[in-house]
């Protein structure tokens, strides 16, 4: 069972405190976008094995969504950041760079 | 107001360690920007102060409650939530603010006695040998949302959802029993 | 014969005598005794019968790895079956019986199965289940569930109590041995929180048996010095009879405590499970020793090497009185020792090492005993006891050199390190050539939340086998004799043919021998997990604590590879079995699950009512009265409700306060109508649909202030749905000014409903509910019978209604107003399905019903209510695609039956012709169906194609038995289409 940061409020929690909300930083696509950008807004997915960047709730605590970038196969957490940016903190990507030299990157 | 009951009437037992039902306790929820002057001034009219993240800050019968980095609890006397809640509300009036009354959407239950740690210890993950008087931390108890602080030596509280009260007292009881305590 | 030795047993307490039973006769043992050692004091060694041959078992083992003497424990609603003896505490008056046999233990028809054994071979149940379907049924089965099975399975609920709890620590050490404790100490020096978690009820492990010497001093003074000064440490929990069960992520450990089994009268729950988070967990598990495999190594009597001193130096038991030592290792000569001290006969050590020397083999032989080097047991005689070995040379076939008598065999094939907790959660093992064993890997330790290691690995469990080596790994004074190496023996002697190899066992639980393992290579099994499955080797509750090693090795070897190439299984946790009370915790009776109460609760319950589920709350389906069936109390409350007044207990209805500059335009996005444009005062009817289209909750939405609005959501919906709006106003729009709250508890909410509503609340007072003062769907703040209250003009029923919301902790005292001051026009409550018959005359969907996921509004004919001048909504976009604006989608039409009876529920309208899978095809279902009283007929709602182009039309339902329903398509209002009856 994982244990994550909240940094909206700072503790750090065990899983059953915190609800998961699948991959982070889709951009929505709404009325006037194509069927194929429709689509990979609303279905497709990333599912890596290694750094992945969801999205979790502070479900039972302060209630605010956060950002995770954490390794699937081996559940390193290598930080989590608040929800409201569209791109992971440079920091962070620094990290996992350095930690994962062989990653490919955000995008 | 006579009319108004608490969700459990003051419901008390005894273990190792006494767990109770407050009975009517105001809780007027704030949501504003905490940095705001406004909300400071607010506040200090209630003889209180904005609280640091996570802290619960109290004086005399009133306290408030860090709740979320947006979001503020004031638990002060059930008689007196309402006018609380629509002087916060003048207060704030020009900030983009919401002020509810949550007194009747919750219960509050006390844990006392020397090992009343042990109760809590049960049912909610939470590092009780590290949490401080003064901290309010929201988590859960068993399978349902609960927020515990110190609020007194050897006296822990609890807040939960009204509708769940029963169920919160059924894990303090059975989690109070005598022979169940842990050190 | 084994039997109970005149002084001795630094575990037992003389002073102390304590009664129990055993296949109901009685016995006496002492406290400090576990079931196992006062059985075998009392001298009873044939204690149960094996798995699947029913052959006469006794102890191997002393600890958790014990794998034939599993009892049923207790009686009535306290029975436990598969109890091992070695770890259960003698308590006075305990009642115990041996398992898997019938009639009784001593003669036991079942055994049979051991003359049988040709025909139950590895891969026996795969193969049995391809011989064919009548076979298994009528021959196989009945047969194997007869003699199949542990213990029986108790019948009564669990009398005790059992319970959770949490704990955090910088470092848990796993075992309270030397080398857990020496870690203890270390980390409690540096001011870490320590957690010490021992499995059995003494601290020390093996050292005080073994013996040696620890910073000067011998085994037992050290534990005692060195716990007196981790118990004055603040930093140092110390826990007995706590089993570290499993290491999981992120350092996450399951920690098995029985509190109060060893004391069961004195109201403790009976086990504890914590859950402990821990940065560190340090295992010191020990080893485990294990046996050898030569034919007759499972017949009474035949133990462990280190068992046998168990016995004898923990609990003054001596487990024969001539004792036969089989080994490969130094390590056995310890037991030929102790057994000497106890006044054992030491017939023989038979090693089947070529050359045996070193200080512990020539202390065996300077007191007179055989060592016979390069010797091995061919045979055991015996049935239900050892009664001589057959010894032979190992590297033989078995030729038979001497018939040794004899009453007990010590047999130690050398030890096997616990790497059980290093592994659960990723560690890796290696092999150690040197060792013959698999130790942890330093170098692949599983992993925690930052990348760091979350488990090491001391003493035993690393290889550390001796007390010198563990000593020298902890930089502590002290060890023992010097040992020289063991030399590997998987099968004994090394060339026996197929008689023996029949009977020398591997795994004792589920009786997999040397010979199912080998067959199983013939047959193709390479994989050892494969393997392990064929041949159910390790599959029993002991998980195979003895015999993975020895399976492994021989399979290894029948495939001509070496033992790293075959790999090892998988550890899985917990360590030992562990009880479903322990992982239920406090979840029973009245708290399994938390329900959810409205303030009314309890006056529904006083006033027998049938309750309904909506989510955890519990809601008032309806209320029978006496003499009454459920339709029978539906229909009055109905009738009433249309007639007079009835009152619902609407407090679980969702209420979302929704309130900034942005409101508006956040409801916009929320709701597929237009919400920005309420006047305030004034209710609308909502939908909310996901972004992929589909409709997820309705509800009435109230403009409370020109900035703040109301969402009333369903019942279930409630909270699902104010989190749905948190994650699009955190996640998507952060920098719209909107807030929200939840507050469904803070108000009880009470639907008065019937053309006498009005009349009702004129009678409390207060305000001014007329048409006028109080239009159709508007609200007011104000006064009721002096209760505070905020009412609003909805209406779900199609009657006139009010909808009134009070404080919560008022709702009940308002509830009890209102039948008062309602019992002169007749009030009475309704319940749920009364308000489903009800909006189901009216036309008006349910979300659940009319709703599964898969429907979109426009499905449901609610087009109107879809705003075609927002550029924008959730759910606007999916509802574009051509799937969605296929005109060929089921919509939502009346039905009713040509006969008047009721559709069964979720009943499909068959159409011509079959599918590609030569299934009928179907052309609509039904989604919602009630009698209703007040048409005196079935109505239904249902999604049919074309459906609402198809009016008059008469469709097929096939229901259960053959029978065909026919249906005719209806307009769905079916109760005041004009809706002139609620907006008076
Ligand atoms: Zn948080």
């Amino acid at each position: 069972m994982l244990t994550l940061t909240c940094p909206c409020c700072g503790v750090t929690v065990e899983e059953t405190e915190l609800a998961p909300g699948g991959e982070a930083h889709l951009k929505r696509f709404g009325p006037g976008s194509t069927d194929e950008e429709f689509e990979t807004y609303m279905f497709a997915r990333k599912n890596p094995k290694g750094v992945h960047f969801e999205r979790w709730r502070h479900a039972y605590g302060c209630g605010k969504w956060f950002l995770t970038a954490r390794c699937t196969a081996t559940l390193e957490v290598f930080g989590s950041y608040p929800a409201q940016t569209t791109e992971p903190p440079a920091e962070l990507i620094a990290k996992i760079k350095e930690k994962r030299p062989g990653w490919e990157g955000y995008k | 107001m006579s009319k108004a009951v608490s969700a459990l009437n003051g419901q008390s037992h005894t273990g190792f360690a006494t767990v109770t039902e407050a009975g009517l306790k105001g809780m007027v929820s704030l949501r504003a920007d905490l940095s705001s002057k406004a909300l400071a001034k607010a506040l200090k009219a209630l003889g209180l102060t904005v609280p640091a993240q996570r802290a619960i800050v109290t004086e005399g019968a009133r306290s408030v409650a860090w709740m979320s980095p947006d979001e503020l609890l004031v638990l002060c006397g059930y008689e007196e939530a309402a006018q609380v809640t629509a002087d916060l509300e003048k207060a704030l009036a020009k900030d983009h603010a919401l002020v509810t009354n949550v007194s009747d959407a919750r219960a509050m239950f006390t844990v006392s006695g020397a090992k009343g740690d042990e109760v809590l210890m049960k049912l909610c993950p939470i590092d009780f040998e590290t949490l401080e008087a003064g901290e309010m931390r929201r988590s859960r108890a068993a399978q349902v949302a609960a927020a515990v602080w110190r609020s007194g030596p050897q006296e822990l509280s609890v807040i939960c959802f009204r509708s769940v009260a029963g169920y919160m007292m059924g894990l303090l009881e059975v989690s109070s029993r005598k022979g169940g305590e842990i050190y | 014969m084994s039997q109970r030795l005149q002084t001795g047993g630094r575990l037992i307490d003389r002073s102390k005598e304590v009664t129990f039973t055993f296949n109901h006769t009685r016995y006496k043992g002492y406290a400090g005794d576990t079931l196992a050692s006062a059985l075998l004091g009392a001298g009873k060694s044939l204690l149960g019968r094996s798995f699947k041959y029913h052959r006469a078992r006794g102890l191997v083992a002393s600890g958790v790895e014990e794998p034939n003497v599993l009892v049923n424990l207790g009686k009535g609603d306290r029975l436990e079956p598969d109890q091992r003896a070695t770890t259960t505490e003698l308590f006075d008056g305990a009642v115990a019986s041996s398992q898997n046999h019938w009639p009784t233990l001593a003669f036991d028809v079942g055994a049979i199965n051991d003359y049988a054994y040709r025909m139950l071979p590895a891969g026996f149940y795969y193969k049995t289940f391809m011989l064919s379907t009548w076979a298994w049924h009528k021959v196989f089965e009945p047969v194997v569930r007869q003699a199949a099975g542990l213990g029986a399975a108790p019948t009564k609920a669990d009398a005790d109590r059992y319970e959770q709890a949490y704990a955090y620590c910088d470092v848990l050490v796993a075992g309270g041995g030397v080398a857990g404790l020496m870690a203890a100490l270390k980390a409690a020096a540096e001011g870490k929180r320590v957690l010490v978690a021992e499995q059995t009820a003494h601290w020390g492990g093996r050292a005080p048996v073994d013996g040696g010497e620890i910073e000067g001093m011998a085994p037992e003074a050290w534990v005692k010095k060195t716990l007196e000064a981790l118990g004055k440490m603040d930093n140092v929990r110390l826990m007995t009879r706590t089993m570290v069960a499993g290491l999981h992520d992120h350092g996450y450990a399951i920690l098995y405590e029985r509190v109060g089994d060893h004391v069961p009268d004195e109201g403790r729950p009976r086990h504890r499970l914590w859950r402990v988070r821990a940065g560190l967990t340090k295992v010191a598990s020990g080893a485990i020793e294990r046996p050898l495999a030569f034919a007759g190594n499972d017949v009474p009597g035949v133990m462990l090497a280190s068992a046998v001193r168990d016995y004898i130096v923990n609990w003054a038991v001596s487990p024969g009185k001539e004792i036969v030592v089989v080994t490969n290792n130094d390590d056995a000569y310890r037991t030929a020792l102790c057994a000497l001290d106890a006044g054992m006969k030491v017939v023989a050590v038979l090693d089947a090492r070529e050359w045996a020397h070193g200080p512990l083999v020539e202390a065996v032989k300077a007191r007179g005993v055989r060592v016979l080097e390069g010797h091995a047991v061919s045979k055991v005689r015996g049935k239900s006891g050892v009664v001589a070995v057959e010894i032979c040379h190992q590297d033989s076939t078995g030729s038979v050199l001497e018939v040794l008598g004899c009453d007990c065999v010590a047999m130690s094939g050398g030890w096997s390190p616990v790497v059980h907790l290093y592994s659960h959660s990723g560690g890796k093992v290696m092999w150690d050539e040197a060792g013959a064993m698999f130790r942890p890997d330093p170098a692949r330790p599983p992993v925690g939340d930052k990348g760091q290691p979350i488990a090491e690995v001391v003493g035993a469990a690393n290889g550390a086998l001796t007390l010198s080596a563990l000593c020298a790994e902890a930089g502590v004074a002290g060890g023992a004799e010097e040992e020289n190496p063991i030399t590997p023996v998987w099968i004994m002697p090394a060339k026996a043919g197929n008689d023996l190899k029949f009977k020398a066992f591997l795994d004792y639980q589920n009786d997999v021998k040397v010979s199912d393992v080998q067959l199983a290579a013939r047959e193709g099994y390479a994989s050892v997990e494969h393997t392990k499955r064929y041949t159910t080797l390790g599959m029993a509750t002991d998980q195979g604590k003895l015999s993975n090693i020895n399976g492994l090795a021989i399979l290894s070897d029948a495939l001509g590879q070496a033992i790293p190439q075959t790999g090892t299984t998988t550890f899985r946790p917990p360590y030992t079995p562990i009880s479903f009370g322990a992982v239920t915790g406090e979840a029973r009776g009245d708290i399994f699950q938390p329900l959810r109460k409205t303030p009314m609760h309890g006056w529904h319950e006083a006033h027998g009512v049938h309750w309904e589920p909506v989510g955890l709350w519990r809601r008032p389906y309806t209320y029978p009265r006496k003499g009454e069936g459920h339709r029978d109390s539906v229909n009055r409350e109905i009738v009433n409700t249309r007639t007079n007044v009835g009152l619902l207990d609407a407090s679980t209805l969702g209420k979302i306060v929704v309130k900034g500059p942005d409101a508006g335009k956040f409801l916009d996005m929320m709701y597929t109508n237009m919400m920005s444009t309420l006047p305030v005062g004034k209710c609308r009817y909502g939908l909310m649909c996901s972004d992929n289209g589909f409709l997820i909750d309705d509800g009435v939405v109230v403009r409370l202030a020109e900035d703040t609005w109301l969402c009333h959501t369903t019942s279930g919906g409630a909270d699902h749905i104010h989190g749905h709006m948190e994650d699009w106003l955190q996640c998507e729009w952060w920098d719209w000014k909107v807030y929200t709250a939840n507050l469904t508890e803070q108000y009880a909410q009470i639907a008065v409903v019937g053309p006498k509503a009005r009349k009702l609340l004129e009678k409390l007072g207060g305000m001014d509910v007329s048409k006028e003062g109080m239009p159709f769907m508007t609200f007011k703040d104000g006064e009721l019978a002096g209760f505070p209250v905020r009412v609003y003009r909805i209406s779900f029923s199609g009657e006139l209604s009010y909808e009134i919301a009070v404080p919560a902790n008022m709702g009940l005292a308002l509830w009890e107003k209102l039948h008062e001051a309602g019992a002169e026009f007749g009030v009475m409550p309704y319940g749920t399905e009364a308000l489903h018959v009800m909006r189901a005359e009216k036309g008006f969907i349910m979300i659940g019903d009319e709703t599964d996921g898969t429907v979109i509004p426009q499905d449901l004919n609610l087009g109107w209510a879809i705003s075609k001048k927002k550029e924008d909504f959730l759910g606007k976009r999916a509802q574009m695609r051509t799937h969605m604006a296929d005109p060929d989608r089921w919509k939502l039409v009346g039905l009713e039956t040509l006969d008047g009876t009721v559709l069964p529920d979720g009943v499909y309208a068959v159409d011509e012709g079959v599918n590609e899978n030569n299934q009928r095809n179907v052309q609509g279902r039904v989604t919602s169906t009630y009698y209703s009283p007040t048409l005196k007929k079935g109505i239904a709602m249902g999604l049919v194609k074309h459906g609402p182009e198809r009016m008059g039309e008469v469709l097929d339902f096939p229901a259960d038995n053959g029978v065909v329903l026919q249906a005719r398509i209806v307009d769905p209002v079916f109760y005041d289409k004009a809706g002139e009856k609620a907006d008076v």
